[in-house]
């Protein structure tokens, strides 16, 4: 994107570090007495969002957000590695996440890369401002994430489509002024993939209805979002009819990150086992220190060995002589080992607290403020969600090591 | 805490063709053939392997070696392992890396090119059973210009071919490693043990009345450190090899999976059985992961240095893991052939037996977790 660019010095890098360091030291947002959000997945209430929707606009306005995209739709038009640099600072400091992520990591670099000038003025800018919060439209309740198979119809009706179905596990679907939807406007097409397209639809429209999903937490986040004869201009079409699988494919892409052309920020709170032994510093089991019973600390080295070996492959995957043996195994297998550390991590952050482990949020005992209950519960997203750890299993098991469907 | 991980392209072409002698010289049939030979290994793949220079790679090239650094052995274990392929090549090159950390120079001098030439060699640690045990119970004492020794040492591997032998022993209340000669042995001093791992060989070695020239006791006054360096060094060859064993054990399988059919279909595509082979493709990658950091880490530390706490904790990460990941390996290999994985004549057994033999060397997972245990969660 910023190729015309010269690329900056290593000096210019290191000052530039140096400057996010201490503005996110002084703007660091306070505790503010209520859990926050680890993830955009898990914005459940008007306060957390009023929150975040502060920070997010707090952390733009520095120029620490959208800075590989161009000036004029509120970016700051400097190369990626400017952002790379800003996030990496952001973990450092542990701050709030960015939570209007699929605008700024799916939607925005998708206008950006092939929306119209008018949809580049319309949306972008708002997003990063976290003016306008977006969601994704995609899941189904019947056929989970198998997006080949959207039943959602749009209909088109003069200079309207009209849209009925239902989507489900749309984030802040609530709270969206507009969502990323993927609907079926062909039937009829041969292959199921090219009857799909896909549309920029806005949310406050009659015939859409965001309902709540309470999930297990006991809080909310998501929603299941009913098309009605919903009626939305025609103009919200990107592409052309039957483009939406390959628009939603390349969706997927920005996830990777600012140098795919994501926005940045946090997109969600990183926790490690070190999380873990500090919240279990003061716990005492047979009236010793909790860290010194060897069942326990058996079980912790599991799990720093765990996180160990995932950190080092991720550098291994990078190394063509050492992935040839199993090619392409770290990639295709990178979310189910790393959503099933997670939750071993947290399972056993809660097992381990003796009897606070069975305190939850909003108990003033409960260690950590009842953290680790609700990242436990919460982390089932991440082995369920975007293809279940057995559906993993399955295509590592296909197409890693070539085994019958 | 350390994240390095590299593989330069010298590594890469050392581990290509490693691979390649690997499985050129030692198919299973060729395996199989060798289970109850004497010493365990062909002596005509030893010696090409000599001439390869594979006992040399991590001696220092003033003593006739390579000077590649220890980290270099790596991928030859992994890909021994991969092969099952057994040689004396790990005993020679732990009991070079002893004399080359704690020897003074005249030992390093004598011993250290015959070593890289291929003379077999060993360390004699164990006075029985237990990897953790913090002192030797093998005895020395001075007799004028000797050193003579009462104790037996256990689990001596490839002990039958050794023409040296390192020996762990306590000399005046401290800790001292001591060269004993093949030679300086009582005839019926090696008795062979009857291994789980048939690929293997070890053998109870008796040092009583064995008096050898003081001039062979290695440096005393750093024993324990090496002794520690060694236990380090030898875990992480023992895991390298187990990485390289449990690819060749879900390679074998996968192969059954994609073509035993049963109830009208491939078993393969039955999750129960998918899923957990799955697992051990992800578990040998965190062990591969591990033995290359730790490579990674050793290549960045001087040949005789101390090594650092980084290092320790990397060796004895990829042994915990890389061990865990054999057995499970093992133990559902044998599982998932079902009626066959009960012969002798199905290949599940080898890997079994290796995982639960390697699982020991140089201490079990529980030994290295619990000294992790101490590194990182006492430090602060």
């Amino acid at each position: 994107m910023n190729s015309a660019v010269d690329a900056p010095s290593q000096n210019e890098l290191d000052e530039f570090r140096g400057q996010v360091a201490a503005w996110l030291k002084d703007n660091k947002p306070a505790d503010p007495g209520f859990l926050l959000p680890q993830t955009f997945m898990e914005v459940g209430s008007d306060q957390q969002l009023d929150f975040l929707r502060e920070w997010q606009y707090k952390l733009w306005s520095a120029g620490y957000l959208g800075m590989a995209w161009p000036k004029e739709y509120g970016g700051q038009g400097v190369p990626a590695v400017f952002q790379v640099i800003a996030d990496a600072e952001m973990r450092r400091a542990a701050v709030p996440i960015a939570f209007n992520v699929i605008g700024l990591g799916w939607a925005g670099p998708l206008i950006l890369h092939r929306g119209t000038e008018e949809e580049k003025q319309k949306y972008l800018k708002n997003i990063l401002s976290a003016e306008d919060i977006w969601c994704q439209g995609f899941s189904e309740p019947d056929h989970g994430s198998d997006l080949g198979n959207v039943q959602t119809r749009a209909v088109r009706d003069g200079d309207e489509y009209v849209i009925n179905g239902t989507k489900i596990w749309t984030t802040m679907g609530n709270y969206a002024k507009y969502m990323i939807l993927l609907a079926r406007t062909n039937p009829e097409a041969e292959r199921k993939y090219d009857g799909l397209s896909f549309f920029l639809s806005p949310m406050q429209v009659d015939g859409i209805d965001p309902r709540p999903i309470q999930k297990l937490t006991g809080e909310y986040g998501f929603t299941e979002t009913f098309f009605t004869d919903a009626r939305i201009p025609a103009s919200c079409l990107m592409g052309e009819e039957g483009e939406g699988w390959k628009i939603a494919m390349q969706t997927l892409q920005y996830e990777r990150g600012a140098e795919a052309g994501a926005a940045g920020g946090l997109m969600q709170v990183r926790v490690v086992i070190d999380d873990v032994i500090e919240c279990l510093k003061g716990v005492t089991r047979d009236g010793q220190p909790l860290l010194e019973d060897p069942v326990i600390r058996d079980e912790l080295v599991k799990l720093m060995i765990e996180e160990k070996a995932q950190g080092l492959s991720n550098r291994r995957a990078g190394i063509p002589a050492l992935t040839s043996d199993y090619p392409f195994s770290l990639n295709l297998s990178g979310k189910l080992r790393s959503s099933e550390y997670a939750r071993r991590m947290r399972k056993l952050a809660v097992a381990a607290q003796g009897a606070h482990g069975g305190l939850y949020v909003g108990d003033g005992n409960a260690l950590d403020a009842g953290f680790w209950q609700r990242a436990y519960l919460n982390n089932f997203s991440t082995t369920i969600g975007g293809g279940t750890s057995q559906i993993q299993a399955n295509i590592v098991g296909e197409h890693v090591l070539g085994l019958p469907k | 805490m350390s994240n390095a991980l590299s593989f330069s392209d010298e590594q890469a072409m050392i581990l290509d063709s490693a691979r390649e002698f690997c499985r050129e010289k030692s198919p299973v049939s060729a395996v199989r053939a060798l289970l109850d030979s004497e010493h365990g290994y062909d002596p005509g793949t030893w010696e090409e392997m000599v001439a390869l220079g594979w006992p040399s790679l991590a001696i220092p090239e003033e003593f006739g070696g390579a000077g590649l650094g220890f980290g270099s052995i790596v991928p030859i274990a992994e890909s021994m392992g991969r092969a099952l392929l057994s040689t004396p090549l790990f005993s020679t090159t732990l009991a070079a890396q002893a004399i080359l950390r704690a020897g003074q120079s005249a030992h390093k001098e004598q011993w250290l090119p015959q070593l890289a030439a291929g003379t077999p060699a060993t360390l004699a640690l164990l006075d029985g059973g237990d990897w953790g045990a913090p002192t030797t119970h093998c005895a020395a004492r001075r007799d004028g210009d000797n050193i003579v020794l009462e104790g037996e040492k256990w689990f001596v591997a490839d002990a039958g071919v050794a023409q040296l032998f390192v020996a762990w022993c306590e000399l005046q209340g401290e800790s001292a490693l001591l060269l004993v000669n093949r030679d300086q042995l009582a005839a019926d001093a090696i008795q062979p043990h009857t291994l789980l791992d048939e690929t293997k060989r070890a053998a109870r070695v008796s040092f009583n009345g064995v008096s050898v020239p003081a001039a062979q006791l290695l440096d005393g006054a750093g024993a324990n450190a090496v002794l520690r360096d060694l236990g380090l060094l030898g875990a992480l060859l023992v895991a390298a090899e187990a990485t390289g064993s449990t690819g060749a054990c879900l390679d074998t399988v996968v192969d059954y999976l994609k073509t035993r059919k049963q109830f009208g279909q491939l078993i393969g595509s039955y999750q129960a059985l998918k899923h957990p082979t799955v697992e051990m493709l992800c578990q040998l990658d965190s062990a591969r992961s591990l033995i290359y950091h730790a490579a990674t880490l050793l290549d960045e530390t001087e040949a005789t240095g101390e090594l650092d706490t980084d290092t320790e904790i990397a060796c004895r990460m990829a042994k915990a893991q890389a061990v865990e990941a054999l057995t499970f390996a093992g133990d559902r290999a044998v599982q998932f052939h079902g009626g066959m994985g009960f012969t002798y004549e199905c290949d599940a057994q080898l890997y079994i037996r290796r995982a639960q033999y390697a699982q020991q060397q140089f201490g079990d997972a529980w030994h290295h977790r619990k000294r992790l245990a101490a590194l990182l969660l006492d430090a602060a």
